[in-house]
């Protein structure tokens, strides 16, 4: 029987989030201190030997892209991204309302080991509660004295999606239209105001304390070696328990659905899980097996994402499903690049006339080449994987758009 | 330097070199749609998109920069299946009316389309409904033509510095627009057409020469802007014997003084030159009508009468005003006149039109 591994998680719901003595008194703020002690490579190093890797969807390693920060140009600039607009996913909410804390020290532990004595939490414009509970949480920890130095501000997004994506992040921090950034130039090089600047997510930042804590190789001998540690899941749709997990990163999605999630409602049959969020793949029952980890899911052409399952029982139509993702992301594009500016908004309108049984075969066809070059071509992480919903269930359930056709 | 392979060619560039301008070097044509070499690069409309060997998807050549041992493709089936689609979805969009159209003939998202063949859009949807008259005398805004290149917003803010347009809304619904969305002569704009410039399609295009001929049927004068003393570089459109228009050279080399921009006046002050109420021959006022005269006749006139009245009540009883469409060299002789000839310092000048 898979279990929940609590470690982002442990103190939830025991300890007040506000509160940094509430913190300190299960052991926070050791991590950081831990840290400061080192030389700033050395921690930088120890990240890396972790082989933690970036929480919020594309699996860089955290200490590697810290390492590429040039050393020579202030300042520099820490960003949590606590945009969280994946449609499914809220992991990143429920961090900081249990453990906010810990994303506070490790923004504080990255600002050592990369030189930079000034943070930003760039927080979802849906989550005003949580503007509150960090400022409150910033002003614990500064009245506590125990981030020195380093300062964290609370920027808030204006209801955007494509502002969790890191360049368009800056750009709104900037004061700009959240557009994307072509890259090169990274953040990492030139980033906030064109200063070198890591951009991390959530989980990723509240990972860190436990790291220096409790070593690396602590770390890196959690769940799945090539992306080691705990993942917090949050499972939607059709299982029994709607709710979020921390697991270790080698449990099953079939572990996942039918032993955390309580299986189908209903008792009904599964039919697809997408994984990683809106635009994730759908996943058909034969690969249950696979452990959640970033590799195994890209080994099965899936990504991890924000660790978002989303499970579709045997009664859902899951050309309705798509054609409703389509909607949410000709309304998010920032419509920057063509592709995505006009594919978001040409697929919308192909899938709704799939679904609404008007479509023909030849929309099929040009479903799958629009997918393809949006895959291929779109400036940002937006517009390449808007079509990976639609390109997935077209090849493991194209079945089912096959049935609507006229 | 660094060295990469440009469709089986092999060439060497600087480091920080983009691959735009390696592949150019090596002879390849990248059709391109956001880029202008004089705003910055947005990387925007994917048009350049090349194949890059170990690259999972295709990369926008105007702002990947080289690396050593590249194996680029710059005309590859997968490449050239992109490009047909993105024209797609911007046909898609245009509103075709290209047998009317002031760029027929000078429009690159026509020239890529017969260049790669697309007849018509296989995305063929619901169309923008974005146009609406702006009553202004000079720019005609069709963005139902528009393409979202944004050269027009980059060379408002980085040429003109005026400000006056940038996008609204996002997705499909984005477009240019003044703050709040209203009309030009309520923005910042000058109109001094930097945007006409840019354009590369019929988004937006001179009220002025509207319907008076396209780019092909007219023959382009380089000459000198007469309006000041700055002496920017201006291409008289002639069709006809008539001007029709003013475009911009934008080749440094040929209009070192601007380098294409120009000015309100400049680009669209040339109606004066047809007009049938421009004076072509001095005339000198008789018994409260004016007469005709010839040039000898009235600068005898002229200097008769300033040579009585210095006589009579002194040098500095005259004024010389002088004009900004004069050039410099031409303000200094009349300047000259005034202090040596007539003997007075009594000179001055309009300062600006």
């Amino acid at each position: 029987m898979a279990q929940e591994m609590r470690i982002l998680l442990k103190h939830a719901d025991q300890i007040n989030p506000e509160s940094a003595e509430d913190y300190i008194r299960v052991g926070g703020y050791k991590g950081l201190e831990k840290a400061r002690g080192m030389d700033p490579r050395a921690v930088i190093e120890e990240v890396k030997r972790s082989g933690l890797r970036g929480r919020g969807g594309a699996g860089f390693n955290t200490g590697l892209k810290w390492s590429f920060v040039p050393q020579d140009i202030e300042p520099k600039f820490v960003i949590c991204n606590l945009d969280e607009g994946e449609p499914g996913t809220y992991k990143d909410r429920i961090i900081v309302e249990k453990n906010a804390q810990a994303v506070l020290e490790g923004m504080a532990i990255c600002g050592h080991a990369i030189g930079s004595k000034k943070g930003y939490i760039y927080c979802r414009g849906e989550y005003p509660h949580l503007v509150q509970l960090l400022n409150k949480a910033i002003a614990s920890a500064k009245a506590c004295g125990v981030l020195g130095d380093f300062d964290i501000e609370v920027r808030m997004g204006a209801g955007a999606y494509v502002c969790g994506d890191e360049t368009a992040l800056i750009e709104s921090i900037e004061g700009h239209r959240g557009n994307p950034r072509f890259k090169p130039p990274f953040p990492g090089v030139a980033g906030l105001w064109g200063k070198p600047t890591v951009v991390n997510n959530v989980e990723t930042f509240a990972c860190l304390p436990y790291i220096l804590v409790n070593g690396a190789d602590w770390f890196a001998g959690i769940g799945a070696p090539n992306y080691p540690g705990t993942k917090i899941l949050t499972l939607t749709g059709d299982v029994v328990n709607r709710t979020y997990v921390e697991v270790p990163t080698n449990v099953t999605l079939r572990e996942v659905i039918y032993e955390l999630g309580g299986g189908i409602r209903g008792g009904k049959k599964l039919k697809a899980v997408q994984v990683g969020g809106t635009s994730g793949a759908f996943i058909s029952p034969e690969y249950l097996d696979t452990q959640i980890d970033f590799d195994s899911m890209a080994s099965i052409s899936a990504t991890l994402g924000s660790g978002a399952i989303f499970a579709i029982d045997e009664t859902r139509d899951i050309v309705e499903i798509v054609t409703r993702i389509s909607r949410f992301f000709e309304h998010e594009s920032c419509g920057q690049c063509t592709p995505c500016r006009e594919g978001t908004f040409r697929t919308r309108e192909i899938m709704e006339r799939i679904s609404s049984g008007k479509g023909s075969i030849q929309d099929l066809k040009n479903l799958e080449l629009l997918g393809k070059v949006m895959k291929d071509t779109s400036l940002c992480g937006l517009g390449q994987a808007a079509p990976v919903p639609i390109l997935t269930t077209l090849k493991n359930f194209g079945h089912e758009y096959k049935r609507k056709l006229i | 330097m660094i060295t990469l392979t440009v469709d089986g060619k092999q060439v060497q560039v600087p480091e920080g070199t983009m691959l735009l301008e390696a592949c150019q070097l090596a002879g390849a044509d990248i059709p391109t749609l956001c880029y202008d070499p004089d705003l910055k690069r947005v990387g925007s409309c994917r048009m350049c998109v090349v194949e890059v060997e170990g690259r999972p998807g295709l990369v926008a050549s105007c702002v990947t920069p080289v690396a050593n041992g590249m194996i680029v493709h710059t005309e590859s089936p997968r490449v050239v299946e992109a490009r047909k689609v993105i024209l797609e979805l911007l046909l898609a969009r245009h509103k075709l009316e290209c047998h009317t159209c002031e760029k027929n003939g000078n429009c690159l998202l026509q020239d890529y389309c017969y260049r790669y063949g697309v007849t018509t859009s296989r995305f063929s949807g619901e169309m923008p409904k974005f146009t609406k008259e702006d009553p202004n005398p000079f720019i005609e805004r069709d963005y139902d033509k528009c393409i979202m290149c944004t050269r027009c917003v980059r060379a408002c803010e980085q040429i003109t510095g005026a400000k006056a347009i940038s996008v609204a809304y996002r997705g499909h619904h984005a477009k240019i627009a003044t703050a709040f969305d209203g009309n030009l002569a309520d923005s910042t704009c000058a109109f001094c057409g930097q945007c006409l410039m840019v354009c590369p399609v019929g988004a937006l295009t001179s009220k002025l020469s509207k319907g008076k001929g396209r780019a092909y049927e007219v023959e382009k004068v380089r000459t000198i802007c007469p309006y000041c003393g700055t002496g920017c570089t201006i291409e008289l459109n002639v069709k006809d014997n008539k001007v029709v228009g003013v475009t911009s050279v934008r080749d440094e080399e040929l209009s070192p003084v601007n380098k294409g921009a120009l000015c309100v006046k400049g680009r669209f002050g040339w109606d004066f030159i047809n007009s049938p109420e421009r004076l072509t021959t001095p005339l000198i006022k008789e018994n409260g009508e004016f007469r005709e005269a010839s040039w000898d006749e009235a600068l005898d006139y002229i200097a008769e009468k300033l040579k009585a009245i210095k006589s009579e009540y002194g040098p500095d009883a005259i004024a010389v005003f002088s004009s900004a469409r004069a050039t410099n060299e031409e303000n200094y002789l009349i300047q000259k006149m005034a202090r040596a000839a007539i003997g007075t310092n009594n000179i001055d000048h309009c300062a600006r039109l």
